[in-house]
């Protein structure tokens, strides 16, 4: 479903992936976990182009997004993207948050988006927060509101930014949740993030990254209980 | 009555009772609002146009857009309408108003696209990629997402465009009598009394743009409630 091969990417002088090779299938589950600015963020991020990778090729689908012709915009209606600071647009209301894609993008009718958009709140447990504002709601409601936009365009694939680090404690378990019950509906998810309980319970494959590369992957058995490589053991022995 | 009580109240009857002069105060004042207005309309689709064009990929966009600006506000607004009036005008018989709108109009946009192009700027970059990872165009994200934010940004220093045209537009005297300065130069030409007319006209701009300024605070004080919710 994603294929992603010699992919590298650097700001400048700076080379933050150093050459990613990935295969994730349909209807997995994979937790990316690692160390700050060892470049999990722009790994998520090449996959739908809102970083432009310096060197290597992704396919989504059978489709190569980094060829030069690609329409962008298509490939991404297939991906939704979950960012850390759920960027919902303020000024809208959460109905409108969710329909505006669905209405400009696919065309859909008003009255059909809307009613899509309930269903969705209903699924994130926001059923009678339809005509309020992001401003009006605390931390993981808007979160929850976030996923129930990108999930408003009906995708293949559900990319997640860090979704909880942004979120006081006591919010992190209802957007967990919402997650959760979408990898059991069977969503390919890729999902950055630092709760390991979270990829413990959910992944079907974890992967380590630390300075640009991915050191060590597997089970999250394999990868919590028996690590392999030397910084995985320094990482966990510091989180877990 | 002192003497100088009668002669001062015998100046200000020149002034605006004898022939009924007032009227052209009233009308220079509604030629003034309506410059100001017009301009400030014509200038912000401009301003919208060339900040568009400022933060656009394209290399000639961008120069054109810079170009405008930096000759704009690199010139005095004078010399502006005398050029649009008497040489590119010259020929065309379109009343002063429409002339002295579109030369402020033309004026006012590049001041006002560093405006919008500072409101675009501010908006966060997160609104521009979550529109984007929805499928939205540039497009698309630019008009439904960004321009609504800029825009609500940008109203507060929007309005005090406005209030800095209604006294620039005093400058469309050099090409026509027709606002509010005009009417106080008829004035001074009939009674050849320069005291009270510009006095007059002086405070009728303050008390005006203490009026609008006022407004402007109420509706921005009203917004900001807007955002708390």
């Amino acid at each position: 479903m994603i294929k992603v091969t010699g992919l590298k990417k650097s700001f400048g002088d700076l080379e933050v992936l150093k050459g990613i090779d990935q295969h994730i299938k349909q209807g997995e589950k994979v937790v990316v976990i690692g160390p700050s600015g060892s470049g999990k963020s722009t790994f998520l991020r090449c996959i739908n182009l809102l970083e432009v990778p310096t060197d290597g090729e992704i396919l989504i689908e059978g489709e190569s997004i980094t060829a030069p012709k690609t329409n962008v915009n298509k490939i991404r209606e297939k991906m939704g993207m979950v960012f850390q600071q759920f960027n919902l647009f303020p000024h809208l209301t959460v109905l409108d948050n969710i329909t505006l894609a669905p209405i400009k993008v696919k065309k859909m009718p008003k009255a059909e988006a809307e009613k899509l958009a309930h269903e969705l709140l209903g699924t994130v447990g926001l059923a009678d927060k339809a005509d309020a504002y992001p401003a009006q709601l605390s931390g993981g409601q808007q979160q929850r509101i976030a996923i129930a936009r990108a999930l408003a365009m009906k995708p293949d694939i559900m990319l997640f930014d860090e979704p909880t680090s942004a979120l006081d404690p006591e919010m992190v378990g209802e957007v967990l949740a919402v997650m959760k019950n979408l990898a059991n509906a069977g969503m390919t998810m890729v999902v950055v993030t630092h709760e390991m309980g979270f990829a413990r319970e959910v992944a079907s494959r974890v992967l380590f990254m630390d300075y640009g590369l991915v050191v060590e992957e597997g089970t999250p058995d394999e990868v919590f209980n028996n690590p392999q490589n030397d910084r995985t053991k320094e990482f966990l022995s510091k989180v877990l | 009555m002192p003497v100088w009580v009668t002669n001062f109240l015998d100046r200000l009857s020149a002034t605006f009772i004898v022939d009924g002069r007032w009227h052209w105060f009233v009308s220079g004042l509604s030629y003034t609002l309506l410059i100001s207005l017009f301009s400030v309309l014509l200038g912000l689709v401009i301003g919208v146009i060339m900040a568009l064009m400022r933060l656009s990929k394209s290399r000639l966009l961008k120069a054109v857009s810079g170009i405008y600006i930096d000759v704009i506000r690199g010139t005095p607004t004078m010399v502006q309408l005398l050029i649009i009036y008497f040489i590119i005008f010259a020929s065309a018989n379109i009343p002063a108003w429409i002339v002295g709108s579109i030369a402020f109009g033309i004026n006012s946009g590049a001041y006002i696209a560093e405006i919008v192009r500072g409101g675009i700027l501010s908006v966060n970059i997160g609104q521009t990629e979550a529109g984007r990872s929805l499928g939205m165009t540039p497009k698309q994200t630019m008009l439904s997402i960004v321009m609504p934010q800029a825009m609500k940004n940008i109203l507060p220093a929007l309005g005090n465009e406005f209030v800095v045209l209604i006294k620039e537009t005093a400058v469309v005297g050099m090409i026509s009598n027709i606002d509010l300065v005009g009417a106080a130069r008829k004035v001074q030409g009939r009674t050849y009394d320069y005291l009270i007319p510009l006095l007059s006209i002086a405070i009728i701009y303050y008390v005006v743009i203490k009026i609008i300024s006022i407004l402007l605070a109420k509706i921005e004080k009203r917004m900001r409630k807007a955002d708390k919710r």
